[in-house]
């Protein structure tokens, strides 16, 4: 999942504040998993803005709140377009492209981010969210035990681990678990060891998004004459 | 520029906040600071009648907006009251509440309110004095901060805290006894 944290109140109050209406919109997916952008946070979120204002007085801003199913679908934001008329400007509370989604459908309204977003990552225990994923267009982690050196590694190396690598931590952070040490040992359990013997080639960026935003393109699902390129 | 002072501000600058008295929101456990609080009335303890009070089944069930919707309707304090540590009747929902209720102080002083107007306190059905204590230490501590800066009037925070516990009254009919 996409997980994101909350920005500061008074950020999010300093962006609002000279608006008459704004409308709080959170997300029903990623974001509420990882307890940052659901409706039980942008209530929260909501009302500790509200209040923020009136501490500074600007008690005249109303801040309402809604949430949709996704911010990332136009189907679930059409369901609360007819709503946003009434607001002079939107918080999302969804991911980055929740945020940008919001901004390309309701063009002549202005949209503020509500939450920092971080990476895509899993639950590691209950209330801790760890990286797992930096989206670099070719997986090739089964190369490596199952485990990515591109995110697990902080310095992404191919061929590790480099030289500081001291009792399974990394270097980089003292709180932070060697990559590489993770990729040995599993491979060890799994019975691999060997296939870490040849050298990795390097990673094909061309995948990655130096060229620009990247596009994934279903042919047999495009609904038109012809679909877009990748 | 408007500029607003805390109240805090205002009792240093020597500000109107005379003839004062701070409305209390006591969320409280069902199985200890509910039964305390019964407990204090059976012993015709005194105590301030500043305090409004909410069943909840377990302080487990209150949720950080429920403290935030409080506040925001001008109420002066909120004190959250469960089961002493290791009592819990739901194993550790007095332990999540604490937590909450730290999250929200955190809140609370990002947005510039006093984090001292909300607390958490841990007691057990047999507490009727040490209920009686807590409001007392509670109205005393509200006193020195002076009203909250959010409220408008009194009758709306009564309002806003007569809507709080039927909310709550909801929620705990169908806990079990």
């Amino acid at each position: 999942m996409i997980v994101a944290d909350r920005k500061d109140v008074r950020e999010i109050r300093d962006k609002i504040k000279d608006h008459n209406r704004v409308l709080f919109v959170g997300c029903g997916t990623c974001v509420t998993v990882c307890l940052s952008g659901g409706e039980r946070e942008v209530g929260i979120l909501a009302s500790a803005t509200r209040m923020a204002l009136k501490l500074i007085g600007h008690e005249n801003v109303v801040v309402d709140e809604c949430t949709i199913e996704r911010q990332c679908e136009d189907a679930f934001i059409d369901l609360i377009a007819h709503r946003v008329d009434d607001y002079d400007a939107i918080c999302s509370f969804g991911c980055g492209v929740g945020v940008q989604h919001m901004a390309e459908r309701f063009p002549k309204t202005p949209v503020y981010a509500g939450l920092n977003t971080q990476f895509m990552g899993a639950l590691e225990s209950q209330g801790v969210w760890m990286e797992k994923c930096a989206g670099c267009g070719y997986c090739r982690a089964d190369e490596f035990a199952g485990i990515c050196p591109i995110t697990r590694c902080a310095k992404q190396l191919l061929n590790g681990p480099c030289g500081g690598s001291r009792d399974g931590m990394c270097e980089v952070r003292p709180d932070l678990e060697c990559g590489w040490q993770l990729i040995y040992d599993r491979a060890k359990a799994i019975g691999t060891l060997e296939k870490l013997r040849a050298i990795a080639p390097p990673v094909d960026w061309s995948f990655s998004m130096h060229g620009g935003p990247r596009k994934v393109v279903r042919e047999d699902q495009y609904v038109g004459e012809s679909a877009p390129k990748r | 520029m408007r500029i607003s002072w805390s109240t805090l501000e205002l009792r240093r600058r020597g500000g109107p906040v005379s003839d004062y008295e701070p409305l209390i929101l006591a969320l409280c456990c069902h199985y200890c600071a509910y039964a305390a609080a019964d407990l204090a009335g059976s012993m015709r303890l005194q105590y301030p009648a500043n305090v409004r009070v909410l069943r909840y089944p377990c302080t487990g069930k209150v949720e950080q907006n429920d403290i935030l919707t409080a506040f925001e309707g001008g109420v002066d304090g909120v004190l959250v009251a469960g089961c002493l540590e290791g009592g819990c009747h739901f194993l550790e929902g007095n332990l999540r509440a604490r937590r909450r209720v730290e999250r929200t102080q955190e809140i609370m002083r990002e947005i510039g309110l006093e984090p001292e107007r909300l607390a958490m306190f841990n007691l057990s059905s047999a507490e009727g004095g040490r209920f009686a204590e807590i409001v007392t230490e509670m109205v005393d501590r509200l006193r020195e901060l002076g009203p909250s800066p959010l409220r408008t009037n009194k009758a709306d925070a009564e309002s806003r805290v007569r809507e709080l516990q039927a909310l709550a009254e909801e929620t705990v009919e169908g806990a079990p006894r």
